[in-house]
């Protein structure tokens, strides 16, 4: 089968209202409309979600792994950005 | 107890074994793909659909025991009858071929149950009624996977569309014998439990129709079609089918999970 063919999707699945979509993996497909019945087929056989989306892999634009130190160490060492200095009062529980 | 329309036993039997029959043994053919299917995504989703069979098949079938009231267990009626006294149609008896005929067989049984469903959720048989209600929505995506991957391999390449020329000719035998009536299927109609075969003929068409012209596919009809099913008259394909559905049975009497 020709590569372009069957080109490859994201799938990402709301498992219920008021959630944001998750992405959860990856189908082989024709087109759109086949790649959400191979995502309902393959990712929401135990009643998963609620609705479903995919995008072409290939317009997924990635960050370089070369890039991972200049991109995320800096912020490794601004603790500060973090909003742990807060005393939190008891009466407001689990945050 | 649920409301029962006015029927007679056996004829209530016949029609709920014919009826279980069709999605037990449909649903066994669709399983035999799991593991072997073209991609892995049809390896889940033909299990899917057959589970989703299966289960009505269950449904079914404790129902017709239950009506029956010799007895038997759901288990007797799919597992431990002789190949005559299976009552499924034709169509779903035969082999699976290519993927593309796996693929045109279940359009058209779905397409045919599709309607059957729709109407057998106002039954005058509640028990019927609430089977159709889960079903319902099971067929309609049966419909619509196998309708998409009709177009698709109709509208294909060279190869696909050749392939689905040869699956219309070879099930064109199988079509007309779904839609058969007789005292039974009458006598149920007339009930108000179920619709009768030959009125769903007219959301066949439209809804294979449409597929078809989607796909720039022609449907070819046939002078004399196959019948035989729903008198237990089956072809050389079932007897295979049933030595694999009913070999654990058989081996080890009882067994369960």
């Amino acid at each position: 089968m020709a590569k372009n063919e069957m080109p490859l999707w994201e799938v990402f699945i709301r498992p219920r209202n008021g959630l944001a979509h998750k992405h959860c993996g990856s189908v082989h497909a024709a087109d759109e409309e086949m790649a959400i019945q191979a995502a309902r087929d393959v990712y929401t056989r135990r009643g998963e979600g609620t609705s479903i989306w995919v995008v072409l892999s290939s317009a997924i634009t990635a960050s370089d792994p070369e890039h991972k130190d200049e991109n995320f160490e800096p912020a490794l060492s601004k603790v500060y950005r973090h909003p742990t200095f807060y005393k939190i009062p008891d009466d407001v529980g689990h945050m | 107890m649920a409301a029962q329309a006015n029927i007679d036993r056996s004829t209530l039997v016949t029609f709920l074994l014919r009826l279980a029959d069709d999605h037990l043994i449909l649903g066994h053919r669709l399983s035999e793909w799991c593991g072997h299917a073209p991609m892995l995504e049809e390896d889940l989703a033909m299990p899917n659909m057959a589970l989703d069979l299966i289960g009505q098949a269950r449904a079914l079938y404790q129902y017709a025991a239950e009506a029956e009231g010799e007895g038997r267990s759901e288990d007797d009626l799919a597992y431990l009858r002789r190949e005559r006294d299976y009552l499924n149609c034709l169509m779903v008896e035969r082999e699976n071929g290519d993927f593309a005929h796996t693929m045109l067989r279940q359009l058209y049984f779905a397409a045919f149950m599709q309607p059957f469903w729709a109407g057998a959720v106002r039954s005058a048989d509640a028990t019927l009624a609430a089977i159709a209600g889960k079903a319902v929505k099971e067929v309609a995506y049966h419909v619509r996977h196998a309708g998409e991957w009709v177009v698709r391999l109709g509208d294909g390449t060279e190869e696909s569309r050749r392939r689905m020329e040869q699956a219309i000719e070879a099930l064109a035998p199988y079509v007309d014998e779904m839609f058969e009536t007789d005292p039974v299927s009458e006598a149920i109609a007339e009930a108000g439990i179920a619709p009768d075969p030959a009125s769903l003929r007219e959301a066949f068409d439209r809804t294979v129709g449409t597929i078809f012209a989607e796909a720039g596919l022609e449907f070819q009809p046939v002078q004399f079609g196959q019948t035989g099913g729903r008198q237990g008259r089956h072809g050389e394909a079932m007897g295979y089918l049933l030595a694999e559905l009913q070999h654990m049975q058989r081996t080890y009497p009882g067994a369960v999970w």
